[in-house]
């Protein structure tokens, strides 16, 4: 709910309040100054007050004019410090709220998701407070307000402001609920336009390739049609608003004048009290229908504020282990998985990804990783970060289960290049710093020479200073991975995990880089993932993952000749280089 | 008066502060010209339109003025009696008027709003369809999102502009002036006090619209930046958490939030000021002119009513003024964004020239050749004289140069001969010209030097559409459509029966994957198949192309990484495609290669060896080092 939402005003309440109290007085003076327009009329001109009355009350007008001034434009820096804070208060704690998230939770959002969650709905949300404050507050103002001075003008005409009142709401009301399905029968039939232009846009090749340009012509041509069918039938139902205001304004005002002009003859009123309670309805009317409007935009922004909630809410699944950080285990490298099953509990399959799994890996052992797709060898790896925490068994690096561990402090062991690899936006300096924010000049040139990229760097005019665009689009595949593995060796971890990052690699490069693992990192546990049988036939362990378990483990050789799924693929990739 | 008031205040509250981002047209004249060729309406209905507009503007002002006689009535000289009868009598000519102007509100907006909605129609399908036409370097130049807008942004804005702001427009126009006559009529002395009033009005409006449109610009790019650190940092947030850089990134996102939030509250200031500053500019001026008024309703008789009058209009004559400016600014708006549209529809349609074109063929029992509706299987080339040219599937490719781009040549003198039923394959790295060779062939592309021939035929004699039938296509990125499986193979050829779909799918080996979806061929293929793997999606773009059953083929194999046992579907599915064909493969596995008729090596746009397996082997170039891992392709 919306209200949850209010504490972020934190910070900003002393805007938060002033704002609609300067609104309040900002409608009050300004509703006054028709009631001394009828005391002008009334005292001044019709009665005795003349020249000195009417300027007196002038003055007390313009005073009040000024004052409604001042406080309006008041309420406008009130309500936008206090909207903007609270929407930036709001933006930071989902920021930082998803910074806590685990792998688990970014899945279940996905990215696009949760960037449309901080960007439009805190914007939504941001913006219907800000209008809160102000239109909100002054639309029952002005309607509270008139009716009351209407009251102490005449209490029997004011009855008719409050049958006109209600019977326009519920119009309205009634008018919004029609169109609100119409308005959603619309956006849906322009959602379905746009998204067949742009699928159309996406396939042009396959659509000329095969010719269907009057095929798709045809297509658009009924959507296109469908759309102004419920185009023309909405606005024909939306513009119903101008007779129904039209008509209660009319009627209110006729019999006002009707009665009140009885009342005039009658000696019961002053003239100037009809003109002031004639100016006061317009002020009413229009107020109801502000109301209205306001409440739409309101019971709009409800499914953000939902949104919004629902990730502040989630309490990420993975947190700190309760291991004291000064006694941990010396960090030697060694990583062991101890009857580990694993699924993925988001995706709602339940079929497990991993089930029983037992691997030892002792430190600085190069052990690879190689099967199917879909057969969880990222899976796998991601359990000894504690991407994920296991559904059965135990995952333990240097003989700790890494559920102890602080976070922090079980990731600086490990050097993790992503199969989906990314690059920030900023320069390569900048991109390998990331690995460790500290390191030299020096470490880190020599981590590059490692990943096979400082001879491409120095090729850029800038060097490391070359600056990358968002998702490292100026550089090629094969140099985004290097620069991701030299990232990741800035760190000098005891566990290196390669997941399948050198697939946009060439042989040759991969070969140096595999050998300047063997040469630099000597004592560093390396994990790699890997579909050539290339990539891995240097390893000292080669785990076959195939459905969910392990189906052979050994070195190359011993594979080759003993197990049926590394001979299959080794012949898959070798066909044809012997004849 | 009344209900366009609260239109406005209505719409400012839905739009929020939108009020920076001003587009002006080029040449507002043409275009305008233009867009009022799509408003196809009679001209009567055109007049009733103005007639309705004219009487409810109208009508909004006499009813305010209909107060004087009533007002002055009332506190007139005349007997108890005959002041009842002219109050009943101006209360229902009060009632009437009210009434006529809102059956002519009513109508004026649907009457416009079902003609802008079918000038609108209109537009969306004129541009559509000149989309269509356009030739493959149009969309290479023009990002989706760019053409996107055009529907989504510019569209809209037109149609609103034609359906709302037009009328709105010429609304608050014939409202002001009438206005201003009517209190120039009612009282001249107090009109001075008001032109005062709307002129300190107009300062405080430009003075703090140029404010509100500076700082707006300036939230706006402070905008952009927090939204691009959210879209990187959310995107690479398991790179963040695999590098526990969570507390950097809360840092540095801390900063921008909060230059945003400080660029925001100015513009939003500056923007929320205008309301109160020009309504309370107004409210001053009517002190004024309640003094004024009471001075001369005093001094030199101004009856009350006028007076009364004259008050009401000076509370209403600031709202024209507000809504001409900001009609006239979404009009500006959209005519920019008509203009762009236009701009779309002339860019040059591709060109076609070719006489030439595709039939099916029956063969009787003599051989000879009749031709036929429908798919026979069998196709022959119709010259522009009628006579028939069996097709063979027979494509030359003679000293090529071609540039995307001037100057900027990406194909050198290529030479490629493909006779009936070769296999032809193309291997290289990215960006060599694989895929620019097949693209010139189906003439995705004009070539600038050299021919292509087709059955001895230049292709640019041949109708486009009946060269490009008569070529398949398996496109890297194998884009699928929104609808069933079955849709998507029928995409190939449309008159397909649901039988010769499944025939096709189970030829290239997709039948049993599709038979095992949820619901088989009548499965729904959502947002370019991402309910599918990217496997699935490719032995489905094959399906598609075997329905179309083309006497040639061209392949563009996918590239990333499938694991063996859906490649090998795939590649069982291609070699069924390839059978008894003129194919064109761009390779990016070898194991692909290896049988064809001749394989061209190209590099940087130049065909450096070209051969069967063995001899390219054997030569030990370029081929050879990529064929035994020495070298990055791709």
């Amino acid at each position: 709910m919306i209200f949850k939402l209010l504490k972020f005003i934190k910070g900003y309440e002393k805007a938060a309040l002033l704002a609609p109290l300067c609104v309040i007085i900002e409608v009050i003076c300004e509703l006054i100054l028709p009631r001394l327009m009828s005391g002008i009329i009334d005292v001044g001109i019709n009665g005795s007050g003349g020249f000195a009355y009417i300027l007196r009350t002038g003055a007390i007008m313009l005073a009040l004019a000024v004052c409604s001034m001042i406080t309006g434009v008041s309420s406008s820096k009130f309500a936008s410090t206090a909207s903007q804070g609270f929407g930036a208060n709001l933006r930071k704690a989902m920021f930082d709220s998803v910074q806590d998230f685990s792998f688990a939770d970014i899945d279940r959002f996905s990215s696009a998701s949760l960037i449309t969650r901080l960007t439009n709905d805190v914007n939504t949300i941001q913006q219907m407070v800000g209008m809160g404050l102000r239109i909100l507050v002054r639309a029952p103002m002005v309607l509270i307000v008139a009716l009351v001075i209407c009251r102490s003008i005449n209490a029997r005409l004011t009855l008719i402001l409050l049958a006109v009142v209600p019977f326009m709401a519920v119009c309205i009301a009634l008018l919004m609920s029609v169109c609100r399905k119409l308005f959603r029968a619309f956006q849906e039939r322009i959602d379905g336009l746009n998204d067949s232009v742009q699928e159309n846009l996406i396939a042009i090749r396959v659509v000329k390739a095969f010719v269907r340009e009057s095929y798709e012509k045809e297509k658009f041509r009924a959507r296109n049609d469908a759309l102004r069918t419920a185009a023309v039938k909405t606005a024909t139902r939306v513009v119903f608003m101008h007779p129904i205001m039209q008509i209660c304004f009319n009627v209110a005002i006729v019999f006002v004048l009707w009665f009140g002009g009885q009342y005039v003859t009658g000696g019961n009123l002053l003239t100037g009290d009809l003109y002031s309670f004639i100016s006061y309805i317009t002020n009413v009317l229009m107020s109801v229908m502000m109301i209205a409007f306001t409440l739409l935009t309101v019971t709009r922004a409800r499914a953000c504020a939902d949104r919004i909630n629902e990730v502040l809410e989630t309490v990420p699944d993975i947190r700190d282990g309760s291991a004291d950080p000064a006694h941990l285990p010396p960090a030697r490298g060694s990583v062991e998985f101890r009857d580990v099953s694993f699924k993925y509990v988001s995706t709602g399959t339940g079929d497990d990804v991993l089930s029983h799994i037992d691997l030892s890996i002792a430190p600085g052992e190069f052990v690879a990783v190689i099967g199917g797709t879909g057969v969880g060898k990222s899976s796998l790896v991601n359990l000894i970060p504690r991407f994920y925490d296991v559904t059965g068994g135990q995952v333990l690096v240097d003989g700790m289960d890494v559920r102890d561990y602080p976070l922090e402090r079980l990731r600086e062991r490990i050097g993790m290049v992503l199969q989906n690899n990314i690059l920030f936006s900023g320069t390569i300096r900048e991109n390998l710093l990331w690995g460790d924010p500290e390191a030299t000049e020096e470490q880190m040139i020599a981590a590059a020479k490692n990943a096979q990229a400082y001879d491409f760097i120095m090729s850029f005019p800038d060097g490391f200073d070359t600056y990358l665009e968002q998702g490292g689009v100026n550089v090629s595949g094969g140099q985004k991975q290097r620069l991701c593995i030299a990232r990741a060796m800035l760190r000098r971890p005891p566990i290196l995990i390669l997941d399948d990052s050198t697939s946009a690699v060439d042989s040759a490069t991969e070969a140096a880089i595999r050998s300047s693992f063997s040469e630099n990192l000597k004592g560093t546990t390396v994990i790699i993932i890997a579909q050539r049988i290339s990539s891995v036939r240097s390893a000292d362990k080669i785990v076959i993952l195939d459905d969910d378990h392990i189906a052979g483990l050994g070195t190359h050789e011993q594979l080759l000749a003993t197990n049926k799924i590394y001979q299959e693929i080794y012949m898959s990739q070798q066909e044809g280089v012997s004849d | 008066m009344a209900e366009r008031t609260m239109k406005f205040k209505a719409a400012e509250a839905h739009k929020g502060h939108r009020g920076g981002g001003f587009q002006k047209p080029k040449d507002a004249g043409k275009t305008i010209r233009r867009l009022l060729s799509y408003i196809t309406a009679k001209k009567t209905l055109l007049l009733l339109i103005a007639l309705c507009l004219l009487c409810s503007t109208a009508s909004g002002i006499a009813g305010t003025y209909l107060l004087r006689p009533i007002i002055n009535n009332l506190t007139g000289p005349l007997p108890h009696a005959e002041k009842i009868g002219a109050l009943l009598r101006g209360c229902i000519t009060l009632f009437l008027v009210h009434i006529a102007g809102c059956v002519c509100t009513y109508a004026q907006s649907v009457l416009t709003a079902v003609m802008a909605q079918k000038a609108a129609n209109r537009l969306r399908a004129d541009l559509f369809d000149a989309l269509e036409e356009k030739p493959l370097c149009f969309f290479d130049a023009h990002p989706h999102g760019e053409l996107m807008s055009r529907f989504t942004n510019d569209a809209d804005n037109v149609a609103f502009a034609m359906e709302q702001s037009i009328v709105n427009l010429a609304s608050s126009i014939l409202t002001f002036v009438g206005l201003v006559c009517i209190m120039i009529y009612t009282s001249p002395l107090l009109f001075v006090i008001t032109v005062l009033v709307l002129a300190v009005s107009m300062m405080v409006f430009k003075v703090f619209g140029g404010r509100s449109r500076s700082y707006y610009r300036k939230q706006q790019a402070a905008l952009g930046q927090v939204n691009g650190d959210i879209q990187e940092i959310i995107e690479g947030l398991k790179v963040v958490k695999a590098f526990t850089h969570e507390e950097i990134a809360k840092k540095e996102f801390a900063v921008l939030n909060d230059a945003y939030r400080a660029a925001a509250t100015d513009a939003n200031f500056y923007a929320g000021a205008i309301m109160p500053l020009s309504a309370n500019i107004m409210n001053i001026g009517y002190a004024f002119t309640a003094v004024a008024g009471g001075f001369l309703a005093l001094v030199r008789g101004f009856d009350l009513g006028g007076l009364a009058t004259y008050l009401l209009y000076s509370r209403q004559v600031g709202r024209p003024v507000e809504q001409i400016s900001q009609q006239l600014n979404s009009i500006l708006s959209a005519l920019a964004g008509a203009e762009r549209i236009f701009e779309v529809m002339d860019a040059p349609a591709e060109t076609d020239a070719g006489k030439v074109v595709l039939v099916g063929v029956t063969y009787d029992e003599t051989g000879a050749m009749t031709e036929t509706e429908g798919h026979t299987g069998h196709w022959a080339w119709k010259q522009p004289d009628g006579t028939l040219v069996p097709l063979r599937g027979d494509v030359r490719l003679h000293n090529v140069d071609f540039s995307y781009v001037e100057n900027k040549r990406v194909l050198h003198s290529v030479d490629v001969f493909a006779k009936p039923g070769q296999k032809i394959a193309f291997v290289g790295s990215t960006g060599a010209g694989k895929t620019t060779i097949t693209n010139l062939i189906n003439r995705f592309y004009e070539i600038e030097n050299g021919s292509i021939t087709y059955d001895g035929i230049d292709v640019r004699d041949i109708e486009k559409d009946s060269l490009r039938r008569s070529l398949g296509a398996v496109l890297q990125d194998t884009h699928l459509f929104t609808g069933t499986v079955m849709d998507n193979i029928r995409y190939g050829r449309l008159d397909a029966t649901d039988e010769e779909c499944i025939a096709a799918a189970k030829s290239v080996n997709a039948h049993s994957f599709i038979r095992r979806l949820p619901n088989g061929y009548n499965t729904m293929v959502t947002g370019d198949g991402a309910n599918l793997s990217q496997g699935q999606r490719q032995l489905l773009a094959i399906a598609r192309a075997a329905v179309a059953d083309p006497p040639v083929m061209v392949l563009d194999e996918a590239t990333s990484s499938i694991d063996t046992r859906t490649e090998r579907h795939i590649q069982q599915g291609m070699d069924a495609l390839m059978h008894g064909r003129t194919v064109f493969v761009i390779a990016h596995r070898l194991s692909t290669v290896r049988n064809a008729d001749c394989i061209v090596v190209i590099e940087q746009g130049r065909i450096q060896e070209k051969g069967t397996h063995e001899e390219l082997l054997a030569q030990k170039g370029r081929y050879y080092l990529l064929y035994t891992g020495q070298h990055e392709l791709d």
